[in-house]
């Protein structure tokens, strides 16, 4: 099984989010940037189905040169292949075009992207893809089996979950629950090592083009002070509720 | 050129999700001097959409369709956008229609928005605000296709009421057999909860309960508040409950009406998903916990001592306001 994980370089989640040139450009400075979450949950799967199934795993990315390091990070991982689409990832539209151009010359059977990355929240470039793969599609998938050509997964619905079942090539949009938090892998040494030396491969972009634009950002405005409420006046917590917040 | 919103339904019957994305088709219906036409898939109450600004129902009955089926589904909502040369699709943030609105996407080569907070900033360009940065910051993105998709985020444009002369005709999409190579083979759905997604309230519990033995008053005073009931990061690594409840950057998003936090310190990743919510509460006998600064409302204090007492004082409230 040849397996592509779809990789986004993202603010690490403890970022505090800042924009410059006129809130135009999300500001980097100072910002560690990590394998997407949602990603990196794929990753380790698809570790899983290359360990456990002998299936092959190679990692891409639309971006710049700057997301190298992140690709890096996924070989120190266990990926065996990067593959970098050196392309400005502009919207999901574009990206999902792009990786449609590299999953279909790669001939993947499995396809992992996240089902949103935490930077945009977009939360569309894996049904596009599948969509332009012509592949069958499960988004917010929390479980996945392969057996041959048939494919289990579980995907998240609001209130619980479905046990879906189809066949490949398969596109999933994953996120928590594919594997355990404790399951995440920590590059060692010999792992860092190693992906120096793995093939890091640039290729150009097909040249898609984009249908939206982010133009602008806004921090939200800045909370007001929290109203403290004595632990022995509960009465008051409630009658708050009631007619200052109108919740209850 | 009326305005086209996709109107889930689940056995049938609409959720109030279903109606914030009415709400808000008029309301770009009504920028753009046009109507609004929803699109509907084995619903059994059309005409309560006339409450909410719709002028003309498409409805489709299908047994086809009987399951939700994320590429059918994806080219009814196609079809019907063509039919009607709608150039505006609005559709809510439910996981089905997170699912299927980047297929109608590529169906339609339209430019697509998630997470839509509020009525377009302009409609020429055509420039909406949305969430990003899960909850840390809004972006305001430009649509530039012909065919423009909408998702509008829950909770926050909210209901609108506009009642409207409805006609509600049927629908007959021509559905290809490729789309049906996803089979549901069985669903897992407790349905005596109020789930996180739906859920007006929201009770949330984190390291401060010690242990998964102590969630019987946070279970006891959701129940009380008709709310569900959530857990921070650390507790659903743990084990203590199950991942669905997790709720933050990397969990799940919470916009409810009310959230009540009982011991969670409130990390960064936790109130950026919470951050959509419109009150929050918080409870932790740790004064200095960050929780307090992103809170309208807090106490400090033991909650063994407090969660107890304020489901018994709310029990007697709901009795009195019932």
């Amino acid at each position: 099984m040849k397996i592509l994980v779809c990789i986004s370089h993202v603010p690490d989640t403890t970022s505090k989010i800042n924009f410059t040139e006129g809130d135009t450009k999300f500001d980097t400075n100072g910002v560690q940037f990590v394998i997407n979450p949602n990603d990196e949950f794929g990753l380790t799967r698809a570790m899983w189905f290359k360990e456990k199934q002998g299936a092959s795993v190679d990692v891409v990315n639309v971006g710049g040169p700057e997301t190298e390091p992140t690709l890096r990070k996924a070989l120190a991982i266990g990926a065996d292949n990067a593959i970098r689409v050196n392309t400005v990832a502009k919207d999901g539209f574009q990206v999902a075009q792009e990786l449609a151009k590299v999953a279909q010359d790669g001939s993947y059977d499995l396809v992992i992207a996240g089902r949103e990355s935490i930077d945009y929240n977009g939360g569309m470039v894996p049904g596009m893809l599948a969509k332009l793969m012509k592949a069958n599609f499960v988004n917010t998938c929390v479980g996945l089996e392969v057996d041959g050509d048939k494919a289990t997964a579980i995907r998240e619905i609001d209130g619980g979950k479905e046990t879906l079942t189809t066949n490949l090539p398969l596109v999933i949009g994953g996120q928590k629950g594919l594997v355990e938090e404790s399951d995440l892998k920590i590059p060692n040494m010999r792992g860092i090592m190693m992906a120096r030396k793995k093939p890091l491969n640039v290729v150009e972009p097909v040249g898609a083009q984009e249908k939206t634009s982010a133009d602008k950002f806004e921090k939200p405005a800045p909370k007001g002070d929290v109203k403290l409420i004595d632990k022995d006046n509960l009465d008051e917590l409630i009658n708050l509720l009631h007619n200052e917040a109108k919740t209850i | 050129m009326s305005v086209l919103v996709y109107i889930e339904s689940e056995n049938g019957k609409f959720k109030k999700a279903s109606f914030e994305s009415a709400s808000y088709a008029k309301g770009v219906a009504d920028q753009l001097g046009t109507s609004v036409t929803a699109v509907t898939i084995n619903s059994e109450e059309n005409e309560s959409l006339s409450t909410y600004g719709v002028s003309k129902v498409l409805n489709v009955k299908s047994d086809k369709l009987s399951k939700f089926n994320a590429n059918a589904y994806a080219d009814v909502i196609s079809q019907a956008t063509k039919s009607e040369d709608a150039k505006i699709v609005v559709l809510g943030q439910t996981a089905n229609d997170k699912y299927l609105a980047p297929l109608v996407a590529i169906n339609l080569e339209a430019g697509y928005a998630s997470n839509v907070v509020a009525l377009p900033e302009s409609t020429s360009p055509f420039t909406v605000k949305r969430n990003a940065f899960t909850n840390k910051a809004f972006n305001f993105t430009t649509i530039n296709s012909d065919v423009k998709i909408i998702g509008v985020a829950k909770n926050a444009y909210g209901l609108k009421e506009n009642e409207t002369s409805i006609t509600v005709e049927d629908f007959n999409p021509t559905l290809d057999e490729s789309d049906f190579t996803i089979h549901v083979e069985s669903v897992d759905k407790a349905t005596d909860k109020v789930t996180i997604a739906d859920a007006e309230i929201v009770v949330s519990a984190g390291r401060g309960l010690k242990g998964p033995e102590n969630w019987e008053m946070i279970e006891n005073l959701a129940e009380t508040l008709g709310a569900a009931t959530a857990c921070s990061k650390p507790v659903s690594d743990m084990g203590w409950r199950p991942h669905s409840e997790h709720v933050g950057q990397t969990g799940k998003p919470v916009a409810a009406n009310l959230y009540i936090a009982i011991g969670i310190s409130g990390a960064i990743q936790h109130l950026a998903g919470i951050n959509a919510s419109k009150y929050k509460v918080v409870i932790n006998n740790d004064a200095e916990a960050p929780f307090f600064k992103a809170a309208d409302y807090g106490i400090v204090g033991d909650a063994f001592e407090i969660v107890p007492k304020l489901n018994e004082k709310l029990k007697e409230f709901k009795a009195n306001n019932a």
